[in-house]
């Protein structure tokens, strides 16, 4: 009877999440577009598919994902070895990334366009190597993203520096780049940070910074999303010049 | 039918990008921290919680919203529509005249970020770890307004066609200078609200848009400008969330100060 009663109030609470977007797109449609709504069970079932899914997912996020996190940023910071924290770091960042469809469709398409550019040959062998090459530079960059911010975790260091300096290095980088990588390498910014791998990497700065004397996980816990954002533009960029 | 393989296939999908995490947890539990999962019978309960909402979510999106919002993207960026809409009669359509997609965009924009998951996520970890002081709705709205505002003002980049490098660069400036103002605590997590937003919901719904617009307005390259739109939408959310912090100090320094004379 509880958990009846607790799962109604989570997909109560998904409902308010999916609000906005039905009454956006019921506005457009009805007062902009003036369209009556074209398969509208279809549409029915699948905003009841969306809501369910957010309850699953909000309490799948408090069951499991957010526990391990910080399980696991407690074990190793009792454990006391940094090489094993950084190469989970960069496992964890690494083995996320490398497997993430959308990275997997971005690099098909940029390798159409290196393609159509003249940058390699038009073949399927060549375009394969390059979007499999870009893959895995951006999974390096991310890998390298989450090391970085774990150690600055670990050392306490303000981020501001490192987020400006490596917003520099993408102004400069975007100067010297070929043109018809730029727009990639910015979109590969944001298909990097999966649902799965967001709220996983959040408990573990937090989870680390609460578990190091002196961390104050409200201002050092929280960043290794935004380094995980911003290294593949660099990747990316310097994967096209060098190619 | 189709729904059920539909499910299945993305049920897979699912499986396959979440077992190589998975994996390394497990892996590095076993070998390297060599001890047991406290609560696994829990967690693992939760880990298939999350494929199943997973699962049903990107289908229901899939099934319902995207085939949607790609059709009222295309209608709305459609030269004809667009003509209709505005009251010049003129052969070029003025900036001005794409008052709706403005409007589109920003709305999209803000609705799609309020139900993106990864910021459910990360705004109830912020919520836990501030005690309190930085609210679950407060933070999905700061983000939203941020995302609805970049949104908006990048549809209008592609209308106008200025290069896309003067508002990154003028935005990054904002970013700055915000940086030294506002209260440390809200620094790290404004900058992570930057990249949580481009995700599951608001990617393919704002680059539908982007390349309608690109492909429909002369001059314009659905490569070259059909993308700019995501990069806006990273980088005006750490100016909202910023801002949504030096609001919330300025508001409690007024009101102690008022409560003193």
């Amino acid at each position: 009877m509880e958990q009846l009663h607790r799962f109604l109030a989570s997909v109560l609470s998904s409902t308010r999440d999916l609000l906005p977007i039905v009454l956006v797109v019921a506005f457009f449609q009805i007062v902009v577009i003036q369209q009556p709504f074209p398969e509208f069970a279809r549409i029915l079932v699948g905003s009841g598919l969306v809501v369910l899914g957010l309850a699953f997912f909000v309490r799948g996020l408090e069951q499991g994902l957010f526990p391990i996190g910080e399980s696991l940023a407690y074990a190793f910071a009792k454990k006391g070895n940094l090489f094993w924290l950084l190469l989970f770091a960069f496992a964890l960042g690494f083995g996320t990334t490398i497997a993430e469809p959308a990275l997997t469709a971005v690099a098909a398409e940029a390798a159409v366009i290196a393609a159509d550019g003249g940058v390699i040959a038009r073949d399927d062998v060549a375009m394969s190597s390059y979007a499999l090459g870009l893959r895995i530079t951006v999974a390096i960059s991310v890998g390298v993203a989450i090391v970085a911010g774990v150690y600055r975790i670990v050392r306490g260091w303000p981020i501001q520096y490192f987020i400006i300096g490596g917003y520099l290095g993408v102004v400069i980088m975007t100067a010297f780049a070929p043109p018809e990588i730029i727009g990639i390498a910015y979109d590969s910014g944001g298909v990097t940070t999966s649902t799965v791998t967001v709220p996983l990497v959040t408990a573990l700065g937090v989870g680390l910074a609460e578990s190091i004397r002196g961390r104050n996980p409200m201002i050092d816990g929280f960043g290794l999303i935004a380094f995980a954002s911003l290294t593949p533009m660099i990747f990316v960029m310097a994967y096209g010049m060098v190619l | 039918m189709e729904l059920l393989s539909l499910l299945l296939q993305t049920g897979l999908s699912t499986i396959t990008d979440v077992l190589p995490i998975a994996a390394i947890i497990f892996g590095f539990q076993v070998l390297v921290l060599r001890q047991r999962v406290p609560n696994l019978k829990k967690v693992l309960i939760g880990f298939m919680y999350v494929l199943i909402g997973l699962t049903l979510f990107l289908v229901g999106l899939q099934e319902a919203l995207f085939p949607l919002g790609r059709a009222m993207a295309q209608q709305l960026t459609d030269p004809g529509f667009i003509r209709a809409a505005s009251d010049s009669a003129g052969a070029l359509l003025q900036w001005q005249d794409y008052f709706w997609i403005y409007l589109f965009a920003a709305a999209i924009g803000f609705s799609t970020t309020i139900a993106e998951p990864s910021l459910i996520a990360v705004a109830i970890k912020a919520n836990q770890v501030s005690t309190g002081a930085i609210g679950v709705w407060g933070l999905r709205i700061a983000v939203a307004i941020g995302v609805a505002t970049g949104i908006a003002l990048g549809a209008f980049r592609i209308v106008t066609g200025t290069p896309l490098h003067y508002y990154i660069i003028a935005g990054y400036i904002i970013v700055i200078i915000q940086t030294v103002f506002a209260p440390r605590m809200i620094i790290a997590l404004a900058y992570d609200s930057g990249g949580v937003t481009t995700s599951t919901v608001t990617v393919p719904l704002v680059a539908a848009l982007g390349l309608g617009l690109a492909s429909t307005i002369p001059g314009r390259s659905p490569l070259l400008d059909g993308f700019g739109l995501i990069a806006f939408a990273s980088l005006f959310p750490i100016i909202s969330v910023m801002a949504y912090a030096q609001l919330g100090t300025w508001w409690v320094k007024r009101n102690t100060g008022r409560q003193q004379d």
